[in-house]
């Protein structure tokens, strides 16, 4: 489009960009979404042109007045195939042009910084890996890409960031994840698009966007004190995890060491990528995911475990480069069993029935 | 009589008068009316009952742009503004959108399009109309016994354990109304299949015909499943039953692919016999045969097959896998195509035409422009990357609205003024109905068009409150609304109005060459004197030519 007048196509993307009637721009991937759609709004506009001229056209052309007597005219094959061809390729530059930036929005670069989101009637709750909580609110460092990982307590709630182009539905019960790189400081509007009930209206926060200066700062002002993982390993040991995943070879769980991210055969054959949403399903149901030479002995972790607690369990797993932890709280726990102050007052070493 | 503008031919006023027998007096009486086997009786009954929905569901809809002239819910509590565009949501597509044309036009004037007598089933025809009453007071009593906040998609688990209010009820009542849409359906394949008048080929069938034929086959294949998906959510709802549930091993993401999986065909279902209305009101008033018929009559059959592989699209943003979301992207975008030759063909329909400019040919007209926004904008939502940004947003609210309203709603009424001299014998007034076509045209644009913007900048459908900075859009877009209520408030007045005191219509006011538009106005119940035999094409302007010449058909 832009080689047909660039000054003119400029002029009018500037202009368009910098109404009120447009959003801004504030991630790397906002204009190649805005490009895209201003292709688009170029085929419309021809489009709405092309039928709106021809049905004025005929009609003041061939009005009763001017043409008393119609011709009929049957078709035309050449016609037929013009008006086909020319709509579906154009329909065609969309498509692939639409599922490129669909994988460039959902395919996150591999040195994303990760933070996790949970949705609840009707909050977001940010969760950093530091330990940073926030409630209707994220803040984000500039320049470099933020991958989240989204999951909802109740409902279906979305992830919408208008500013950056980008959305992704938080499901009950399922990981998903979107990826941005925010551009430019400032504060930006997170909704939830997806109706959630009552207060769905209600359910909007803010995207912080900061230099990455103040951004660290602004980090170690807001930890808790405590990171995902170090509370992820107070979870794994008040819920007895530890009982059989020692991480010894005798264990009666597989050791977890390192587990994440690699591919795991299971006991009927296939294989599975140790993936945040495959930890958390084999933590909920277990029975589903028996690894290979382990028998289905462990318990469901259904409706125990807040969405807040799976995502620390699984952040300290993914954390968990050896047992030597483990082996540490094993210790502790068999010479003073009293101290443990569980969720689940369960005696170490022994699997719930 | 006629002018250099208009093809209205009348009958002589001052000796005229309405066919001494017809449809309406053959009976009286309110049990004539409720026993009857007449399509045409049955066709009324719809019209006077979707006309009912609609106005309560305009009534809905009405409360909605108020409520968003400011940005705080002020008018109401959220909860009753989610109570409000839920009803507006049900009301309008499963107890207008669905069988506006195909119940009412369909059922009045299929079996004369094709030289039948009747329907197949006229006893089915007429239970097609009970369960549609059945299912709208089952609706009516979950809003009067307190409502639904579920929206009309019911997603779950919302909508089975996380609202308190009537869902199994409104859902019942979709439930009940769907069989009243696959009864419709089997009727109207039976009959194009079987009932056709001697020499009536597939290829000499109007092009509402083929219409209603392709939305036949989406009412009968995609309904059950939408029959299925309801009732799994009141058993989840009330036995508790883990089908969505992923707290007992269900899947939420199961419960889109049902729902979409006939909620997107539907679209079709709403939008084809729209269409079907257009080829008629097109060809008549630019005095032509629909240009490349056979194009029209397939692209109607392509939509109703591909409609059913891209259910998906609505679920681009939800977990799919990213591969399937390229195979269902790809498929939109080739159901789009059909829709475009449909456009281009009518607009060549026109060229070398003998155009005059009545009130059905002004509403088309407001369809062609309309239907061009709302299918282009379907593109922008049928591209992922696109998808992604637009999608849940007022973009997509603008989106389905020109398609639904702007498309439908205007094919309806283009319907409704091109066969209301044949329903009842008499006109309507031109000149208001002109200026109706105008006002609801321009109100329309009013309303929806500054929704695309709002949808841009991101501003998310559903919100009972939203920020400030979108306030400005929105009293534009409900300041359109009061002027597009006057559209339709207008014909309300002028054609009860008519029923009395118009001019009468005599048999072809349009000088159409349609069947219906060979016998008297209004029909006989038997419609035809004798079985007509179809000895030339359809859209033969030349055989009527010839035939008024010679012959006049009117009985009494």
């Amino acid at each position: 489009m832009s080689h047909i007048s660039p000054v003119l196509w400029e002029f009018l993307t500037n202009w368009l960009k910098n109404s009120p009637l447009f959003p801004p721009e504030a991630s790397t991937i906002a204009p190649y979404a805005d490009a895209l759609y201003f292709f688009l709004l170029a085929i419309t506009v021809i489009g709405c042109l092309l039928v709106g001229g021809l049905v004025i056209g005929f009609s003041v052309r061939y009005r009763k007045e001017r043409s008393p007597e119609a011709t009929q005219i049957e078709g035309s094959t050449l016609l037929e195939a013009t008006w086909t061809l020319i709509p579906l390729g154009l329909f065609l530059v969309a498509f692939v042009w639409g599922a490129l930036l669909y994988f460039r929005i959902y395919n996150p670069p591999p040195n994303a910084m990760q933070v996790y989101v949970v949705g609840k009637q009707w909050m977001w709750k940010a969760e950093h890996p530091g330990g940073q909580h926030e409630i209707d609110a994220l803040h984000i460092p500039t320049g470099r890409p933020v991958q989240v990982t989204l999951i909802s307590q109740d409902v279906f709630h979305s992830f919408s960031i208008p500013a950056f182009r980008v959305k992704r539905e938080a499901i009950p019960g399922r990981y998903t994840t979107v990826w941005f790189q925010a551009t430019k400081p400032g504060t930006y509007h997170l909704f939830c698009t997806q109706y959630c009930g009552t207060q769905h209206s209600g359910m909007i926060g803010q995207i912080i966007a900061m230099k990455p200066d103040d951004y660290r700062a602004w980090a170690a002002s807001s930890t808790s004190g405590s990171s995902l993982a170090q509370n992820g390993e107070r979870l794994f040991a008040s819920l007895g995890c530890n009982a059989c995943h020692t991480g010894s070879p005798t264990s009666r769980g597989p050791n977890l060491a390192q587990v994440y991210n690699t591919r795991i055969r299971l006991q009927d054959g296939s294989t599975a990528v140790a993936d945040e949403a495959y930890l958390r399903e084999s933590i909920l149901n277990p029975s589903m995911h028996i690894p290979a030479g382990y028998a289905p002995i462990m318990p469901t972790y259904q409706g125990q475990i807040s969405e807040d607690g799976m995502i620390d369990l699984v952040e300290y797993i993914k954390t968990l480069h050896s047992n030597n932890r483990i082996q540490q709280t094993l210790n502790t726990t068999q010479l003073s069993s009293t101290q443990t102050n569980g969720v689940t007052p369960t005696a170490s070493g022994v699997v719930k029935p | 009589m006629s002018s250099t503008n208009t093809i209205v031919v009348l009958p002589d006023q001052s000796t005229a008068q309405l066919p001494r027998k017809n449809y309406l007096n053959q009976e009286y009486g309110l049990k004539s009316w409720l026993l009857t086997g007449d399509h045409k009786r049955i066709g009324l009954l719809y019209l006077f009952s979707i006309t009912f929905f609609f106005f309560i569901g305009g009534a809905f809809a009405s409360l909605i742009r108020l409520e968003l002239l400011t940005p705080a819910s002020d008018l109401m509590s959220p909860d009753t503004y989610n109570k409000v565009f839920s009803m507006h949501g049900i009301i309008m597509i499963f107890l207008f959108l669905v069988p506006s044309v195909p119940a009412t036009l369909g059922n009045f004037f299929l079996p004369i399009m094709i030289g039948a007598k009747d329907l197949a089933f006229p006893k089915l025809n007429l239970l097609s109309w009970y369960l549609y009453m059945a299912g709208g007071i089952f609706i009516l009593s979950a809003m009067v016994l307190g409502g639904v906040d579920t929206g009309w998609t019911f997603i779950t688990p919302l909508s089975t354990h996380y609202v308190n209010t009537h869902v199994v009820t409104a859902a019942m009542g979709i439930f009940i109304a769907g069989f009243s849409s696959i009864l419709t359906g089997i009727n109207f394949i039976v009959t194009i299949h079987r009932m056709r008048a001697p020499g009536m080929t597939w290829f000499r069938l109007p092009l509402f015909v083929w219409g209603q034929y392709a939305t036949s086959i989406l009412i009968v294949l995609g309904t059950p499943v939408l029959a299925i998906t309801l009732v799994l959510v009141a058993l989840e709802r009330t036995t508790g039953i883990g089908i969505f549930d992923p707290t007992k091993g269900g899947d939420p993401l199961l419960f889109e692919h049902l729902f979409w999986f006939y909620s997107h065909p539907a679209v079709y279902i709403m939008i084809l016999p729209g269409m079907a209305v257009i080829s008629e009101v097109v060809s008549t008033f630019s005095r032509k045969r629909i240009f490349g018929y056979t194009a029209v009559a397939f692209s109607s059959v392509a939509i109703a097959v591909f409609g059913f592989f891209v259910w998906e699209h609505h679920m681009f943003i939800m977990g799919v896998s990213n591969y399937s979301a390229l195979v269902f992207s790809l498929l939109t975008m080739l159901v789009a195509v059909p829709s475009a030759i449909k456009i281009f063909n009518w607009s060549a329909t026109l060229y070398k035409g003998s155009i005059t400019f009545e009130a059905p040919m002004l509403y088309a007209f407001g369809f062609f422009g309309l239907f061009t926004i709302g299918g282009l904008t379907g593109v922008f939502l049928g591209t992922l990357g696109m998808n992604i940004h637009l999608t849940e947003t007022y973009f997509i609210v603008a989106h389905f609205h020109f398609v639904m309203v702007g498309g439908m709603l205007m094919a309806f009424l283009a319907g409704i003024h091109f066969w209301w001299p044949k329903m009842t014998g008499r006109m309507y007034p031109a000149s208001v109905s002109q200026l109706a076509a105008v006002v609801t045209f321009i109100g329309f644009i009013f309303t929806f068009f500054p929704q695309f913007i709002l949808g841009y900048l991101g501003m998310p459908r559903r919100y009972a409150a939203y920020p400030p900075e979108f306030q400005v859009l929105n009293v534009l877009s409900t300041a359109g609304a009061t002027i597009l209520a006057v559209g339709y408030l207008l014909p309300m007045l002028y054609l009860p109005w008519s029923l009395k005191y118009g001019k009468i219509a005599g048999n072809n006011p349009w000088q159409a060459t349609g069947l219906e538009w060979q016998i008297q106005s209004p029909p006989l119940t038997e419609n035809f004197v004798e079985t007509p035999i179809m000895d030339h094409e359809v859209y033969d302007y030349e055989w009527l030519a010839n035939k008024t010449a010679h012959e006049v058909e009117t009985v009494g």
